[in-house]
């Protein structure tokens, strides 16, 4: 039989327990460890951005404002400067997104719409499998492969678009024997390798945010009457339109930061051009990489100063690209 | 067939015209149909014939990539032109744009391949010589034959300096995304936003910091453990960001059943959160080691690039498989150059074999069929496997 439970006298003694969302013994440790742990990352990784930003004084101190004017890097009569290496940065960067966007996205697109279904998860172990591949190995795949496929294509291109300012090159366009040494080693070379690097991040980006695209709206369109077509232009792409914007930036921001491949095909020339095309360019981060060695004290703070310049590009980039993915319909976060 | 009347305000019933041909059943509902394929192979096939006529005997553009272009034009053309007679503009636009979609995967798929076949054709000649991967370069000439000599150096340091970064990322990284999803609060906040922030970092400008502070502010020489830390300090954010991201979407429930079962924090992190969010771990891990391993630009300022197999990591210049390809590429000798292609087959595959790893790991373990209601009607195979995939929280188990 039930009871019914006898009513404890109140006793004013016993106050109720606290209640309290401070830990105590073994949950206190754990929060300390954890915190401490937390708070060396956060030492070592914001010690290398304060540092990097710290150099950058000294840097300005001695060259002045003209380190960003200047165009030439010559150590030797201490002229320095980084106007000409971040164009050269966003030359082959522009390069390399005027290739991997369109190719990226259709790729997506591919994926998500028109693969058949078994092939499917293999297509994108494969992008994520390019998206691994060492960016030394498209530095070789640029500079034996593609160079010169992309020389004769940069002299067809001065052949017949010459008139335009990009496709300009400093050369006889129509000598008997086209001097191909004047055609390589461009910011149009070094952007194909670069190209093939960042096209696999944008485009693993854009197929998740893709393939999260409601099956209701999909069918809706369908039942309407939509063709494929129909389909990815009036539900696919404005519901991944944050997708595509957002990692089409992040791999810019890599593109911008790329070094060895860039080092590898390009030959080093400090002057600001636009005629992409034609040889010799420089980037920020193969200025690094070229120069660290010879480099002075104050030298060695310069370069930092063109690092630290580069390394806010890249900052501002992926965080436009994170708040963009984020804000978009899809609201998927970014890997990597 | 059904006509329908005009008749406004009533409703009739459809009569069946007899003049028309009777009704063909479509043979399946997700395949093209024949006159489909017809059209869509066949303009293919036209325009390759089209093409060979084009390239070879009118104008003039030799090679075979003109002729892929080319082909890729013709196609297009053929198309809207095969389809407009029996279509409509909307066939057209589809036709065409899954055409042009087609071919841009086919390009990122033979850039792709490209790349591997390629290092490997330039590279096996090599590889074929055990001793390859047996001996190191010390003392062998530039002209030497591959029977003398391997990259047994690079291969030991990579691994060495790959180690050691670990040891440092891996505890570090997911102690901070432990940090920041389990104990949380304004600090952890800020934690994430700077470890955010620093994944942006370029990989030249880690090296770079690593240069600075240790070989020209300390006076220390280049070594194997300076460039174990240029790669640390490129990996740790990284890492410490997909852990966070892994950890973040282990469901509350979880924590919370093993907090209200009365155990400690910790123990709800140690046997509740980590082994959930282990295949998720396991592959930020990987992809963190097969982006470290093939980055050139820590290494190539940190390191010093030896000829001979070096073991200690504090003393004396090491080299890495990345460092070793691209000195050898710069030599511009031939045969290293045919050398550092072979280094580069072995690169690959190293990433192949994590990437595989990685991707075994993160496989969803495969669920036992589970019965979704009950009562006899849940026998039937088909219909039970859905509901309990979109609804794994009603999981019986």
């Amino acid at each position: 039989m039930t009871t019914i439970p006898a009513q404890v006298p109140h006793d004013d003694g016993v106050l109720p327990r606290p209640i309290s969302r401070k830990a105590t013994g073994a949950d206190a440790v754990f929060e300390y460890t954890f915190r401490m742990i937390g708070a060396s990352v956060l030492v070592i990784t914001g010690g290398v951005g304060l540092f990097l930003a710290w150099q950058a004084f000294p840097t300005l101190r001695h060259y002045g404002w003209s380190f960003f004017t200047t165009q030439q890097w010559s150590p030797e009569s201490d002229v320095v400067g980084i106007a000409a290496v971040l164009v050269g940065t966003i030359e082959v960067a522009a390069v390399a997104m005027f290739f991997a966007f369109p190719l990226a996205l259709l790729t997506a697109l591919y994926i998500t719409e028109y693969a058949p279904l078994r092939v499917r998860p293999a297509l994108v172990s494969m992008v994520d499998l390019m998206a691994a591949v060492p960016s030394i190995i498209w530095g070789l795949w640029g500079f034996f492969l593609v160079m010169p496929h992309a020389a004769a294509l940069a002299h067809w291109l001065q052949q017949h678009f010459g008139w335009i300012p990009f496709f300009s090159v400093d050369a006889d366009a129509n000598a008997a024997v086209w001097d191909a040494s004047r055609y390589v080693a461009s910011a149009f070379c070094a952007g194909i390798a670069v190209a093939g690097m960042v096209l696999p991040m944008a485009c693993a980006v854009m197929r998740q945010v893709f393939s999260q695209a409601p099956p209701g709206e999909r069918e809706a369109a369908l039942a309407l009457g939509a063709t494929r077509w129909g389909v990815v232009t009036s539900v696919v792409l404005p519901f991944g339109r944050g997708g595509i914007i957002g990692g089409s930036m992040l791999g810019l921001g890599r593109a911008l930061g790329e070094t060895i491949a860039v080092l590898l095909i390009v030959s080093p020339e400090f002057v600001i051009k636009p005629r992409v095309l034609e040889v010799g360019t420089n980037t920020i981060s193969a200025l690094i990489a070229g120069r660290f060695g010879d480099a002075t004290d104050i030298q060695l703070s310069a370069l930092l100063a063109a690092g630290f310049v580069l390394f806010l590009i890249t900052l501002v980039v992926n965080t436009l690209a994170a708040i963009i993915v984020n804000r978009s319909r899809s609201g998927i976060g970014t890997e990597t | 067939m059904t006509t329908v009347t005009e008749a406004k305000g009533r409703t009739v019933l459809p009569s069946y015209d007899d003049d028309a041909p009777p009704q063909v059943p479509r043979s399946a509902i997700r395949r093209a149909s024949a006159s489909d394929r017809f059209d869509r192979y066949g303009a293919l096939l036209g325009a390759l014939a089209l093409t060979w006529l084009l390239c070879e005997k009118v104008l003039p553009l030799q090679g075979w990539a003109w002729f892929l272009v080319v082909w890729f034009v013709a196609s297009i053309a053929m198309t809207v032109v095969v389809t407009l007679l029996s279509g409509t503009r909307n066939d057209v636009k589809d036709r065409v744009a899954s055409l042009v979609v087609t071919g841009g995967a086919v390009v990122v798929m033979a850039a792709l391949l490209s790349t591997m076949v390629f290092v490997l054709a330039r590279g096996w000649h090599a590889l074929l010589h055990l001793n390859f991967f047996t001996e190191d370069m010390a003392g062998v000439g530039p002209r030497d034959s591959y029977a003398k000599g391997g990259i047994l150096h690079a291969i030991v340091g990579s691994i060495i300096e790959i180690a050691l970064a670990l040891l440092v990322t891996i505890p570090l990284g997911i102690g901070t995304a432990v940090f920041m999803c389990e104990v949380g609060g304004r600090f952890a906040t800020v934690v994430r936003t700077v470890v955010e922030a620093m994944t942006a970092l370029p990989s030249i400008v880690a090296g770079l910091f690593i240069y600075t502070v240790f070989i020209v502010t300390f006076n220390l020489p280049p070594s194997g453990l300076a460039a174990s830390m240029a790669i640390g300090v490129m990996m740790l954010p990284i890492i410490a960001r997909a852990a966070d991201v892994v950890l973040r979407v282990v469901p509350g429930g979880l924590r919370e059943a093993g907090l209200a079962l009365g155990s400690s924090r910790w123990r709800v992190v140690r046997h509740v959160i980590l082994p959930t969010a282990r295949p998720g771990l396991a592959t930020a891990v990987i992809l963190g080691v097969a982006r470290g391993v093939g980055e050139t630009s820590p290494v190539l300022l940190t390191s010093g690039a030896s000829s001979f197999l070096v073991t200690n990591p504090t003393h004396g210049v090491m080299n890495s498989l990345p460092l070793y390809i691209f000195t050898s590429v710069r030599s511009g000798e031939p045969d290293l150059i045919a050398r550092a292609f072979a280094a580069s087959t072995v690169l690959l595959g190293f990433v192949l074999i994590l990437f595989i790893t990685a991707r075994l790991i993160a496989r969803p373990r495969r669920t036992r069929r589970t019965r979704t209601r009950p009562g006899p009607e849940s026998t039937v195979r088909g219909p039970g496997r859905l509901p309990f995939r979109s609804r794994p929280s009603e999981d019986p188990r």
